[in-house]
């Protein structure tokens, strides 16, 4: 029988962080199930994959070539797809990142299996696979039973914890599937900021409209680079403004984030932003109303004028940095 | 340029989220509900591209019981020139079924572009969209905030962690929708009328069976309740203390 395939990303030669917290759960899914887990990684020539055996990969398939430096859907879903015929493999499990969400679907139309997105917890007993999944922007979440085999499931970045254990991996070189002539990833434009996205970061700062001009972002910009490892995340009001960009936006209809530490400085809290960053670790508000429905879900608030407060608490984070 | 449109009746962003009595389900009782966000970006890009070319029909696709009329009148309000509702009892939530099933209806209408919203806001899967393209064989980019066709080709951009990615395709094509797309409209009042007479059809649908189930729906644990350290910027070490050795997150 066929084990776990945990399709992973890389980026400029090594493999993502969140592609780790990939492998930890497959490891412990195929655990559960008596089976084996197979790393499948796609992309060009000379890609690190050495850290797919610490994080408990059973064995690695490297699909390279130089035409798949950047991500093609085609030829990843199929090299996927093939790769699940010939191992007879029984769950496919990646990251639910922009690349994720866009490949989980394909793989699992071609197939033609359940899909269950964006899982949170994941667990498998008498063959069974319970996942829970956040919906409704995270107000509400579902257990979902997956009885058919084979099955595709996406993790919700940051809510499985990457663990290293000592091992290392067979890798196995496979030939590349041809990208479809009708659709090309032609070129990725690098952000004008060489800042963390708020989806990926460790900590985000977020501001909104309590800012008032666009131009004060420079002072969340400041605490980010004091305390470093961070976003700079933004309200939809801000964003509708045209202050920040849509990629920075965090809600409903922005990025969901959880990320350890997130900071909410000027925004009042609606329930469409509140949806998009209430399962961060710990969440701190700065805003001057008390009343504000932010202060409802912070874990620690400070009441006060922002503009005061931001910048005493970036000269105090930069003291600790030194000290 | 034939674009149909994929819109789904989806609970208002603002409604409060219940769980209904048989525990799997939401409770929609006093729900406003509205068009998927996503979607009207993607009905607002067909009514501009149509508006581009000059000529054209924009046909807008629904699934779902019959109050996704409503849904589907808001779309022709805006200026869509027919609806079709595939009208059944319950969705579910595997999103290979319900791909399944537009399939059905989009696979013989010679449609130029099939747009789609990235994600339904209600059952978050950001799947649909793929699922269709690749049962159709066809071409697709998903979750794009930019988009311009030219001579039957496409160049779309889509936004991904720390960058965005430019993707050229070939029509026809399936597209979905991310918020940046473009401003959609409001119905004016003329909209709305015009609505009214625009052809309808409803036809009767069934999902298949799948192997996911829903089991129970929770509403996320209560955040534990949280504390105030302080008011204005003296309050800053207090703050700082608190992230280093309480929460030791800093
Ligand atoms: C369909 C839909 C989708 C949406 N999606 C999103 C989404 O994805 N993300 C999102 O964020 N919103 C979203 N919204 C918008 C949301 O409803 C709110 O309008 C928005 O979040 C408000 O942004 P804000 O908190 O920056 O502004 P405001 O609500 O205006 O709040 C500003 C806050 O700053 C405080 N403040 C002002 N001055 C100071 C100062 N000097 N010091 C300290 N505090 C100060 C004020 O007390 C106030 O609490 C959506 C809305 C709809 C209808
Ligand atoms: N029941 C439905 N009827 C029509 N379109 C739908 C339906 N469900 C999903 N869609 C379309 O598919 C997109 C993605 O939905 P989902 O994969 O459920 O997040 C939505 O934005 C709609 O465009």
């Amino acid at each position: 029988m066929g084990g776990v395939l945990a399709v992973l990303e890389q980026r400029e030669g090594s493999l993502k962080s969140v592609s780790h917290e990939t492998l930890t759960a497959a490891r412990a899914l195929a655990d559960q199930l008596g089976t084996n887990m197979e790393a499948l990684v796609v992309g060009p020539p000379g890609v690190d994959v050495s850290s797919a055996g610490v994080f408990g990969a059973d064995s690695v398939a490297v699909v390279s070539s130089e035409d798949l430096a950047l991500y093609q859907p085609s030829a990843c879903a199929a090299a996927a797809v093939d790769r699940v015929k010939s191992q007879e493999h029984q769950v496919v499990l990646l990251a639910a990142t922009a690349m994720g969400k866009d490949l989980a679907p394909r793989i699992a139309a071609r197939i033609d299996c359940p899909l269950a997105v964006d899982v949170t917890t994941l667990e498998s007993n008498d063959g069974k696979i319970n996942v829970t999944r956040p919906v409704y922007s995270g107000k509400a979440s579902y257990t979902v039973a997956i009885d058919a085999l084979p099955c595709v499931i996406s993790l919700r970045p940051n809510a499985f914890t990457a663990v290293e254990r000592a091992g290392s991996a067979n890798v196995e070189e496979l030939a590349a599937p041809a990208v479809d002539e009708r659709v090309k990833t032609v070129v990725v434009k690098e952000p004008e900021t060489a800042r963390l996205d708020v989806a990926e970061a460790g900590i985000v700062v977020s501001g909104g409209r309590g800012l008032k001009e666009p131009d004060n972002f420079k002072l969340l910009e400041e605490l980010a680079d004091a305390i470093g490892g961070c976003a700079v995340g933004a309200s939809r009001a801000v964003v509708d403004a045209g202050w920040r960009s849509h990629a920075d936006q965090v809600g409903q209809t922005g990025k969901t984030v959880s990320p350890q530490l997130y900071f909410a400085i000027g925004i009042s809290g609606a329930i469409q932003h509140l949806a998009g960053m209430q399962t961060s670790k710990v969440i701190v508000a700065i805003n001057k109303d008390r009343d504000a429905p932010i202060f409802k879900v912070a874990d620690y608030g400070i009441v006060g004028d922002l503009f005061e407060v931001v910048p005493r608490l970036t000269e105090e984070v930069r003291k600790l940095r030194k000290g | 340029m034939k674009i149909a449109v994929c819109v789904k009746r989806v609970p208002d962003t603002e409604a409060r989220v219940r769980v209904g009595a048989d525990g799997k389900s939401a409770d929609e009782e006093g729900v406003r509900f509205v068009i998927n966000p996503y979607d009207e970006f993607a009905v607002e890009e067909a009514l501009q591209l149509k508006e581009n070319f000059g000529s054209g029909e924009v046909v807008v696709i629904a699934m779902g019981s019959a109050s996704s009329q409503e849904t589907i009148r808001h779309a022709l309000a805006m200026g869509a020139d027919r609806g079709v509702l595939l009208e059944t009892g319950s969705l579910g939530v595997d999103p290979v079924s319900a791909g399944k099933v537009l399939v059905t209806e989009l696979q013989d209408g010679g449609y130029d572009l099939i747009l789609f919203g990235k994600m339904a806001i209600d059952d978050y899967n950001h799947a649909v969209g793929p699922i269709v393209a690749e049962l159709m064989d066809l071409p697709c980019v998903s979750a794009i905030a930019h988009l311009e066709i030219k001579d039957g080709k496409g160049t779309a951009e889509r936004e991904v962690e720390g960058g965005v990615e430019v993707v050229e395709f070939a029509l026809p094509a399936v597209l979905t929708a991310d918020k940046g797309l473009n401003e959609p409209r409001y119905p004016a009042l003329r909209g709305i009328m015009l609505a009214k007479k625009k052809p309808f059809e409803v036809k009767p649908v069934e999902l298949s069976s799948t192997g996911l189930m829903v089991t129970a729906m929770a509403l996320p644990p209560a955040r534990p309740e949280g504390r105030i350290v302080g008011e204005g910027a003296d309050a800053v070490p207090a703050l700082i203390d608190a992230l280093r050795t309480e929460a030791k997150v800093l």
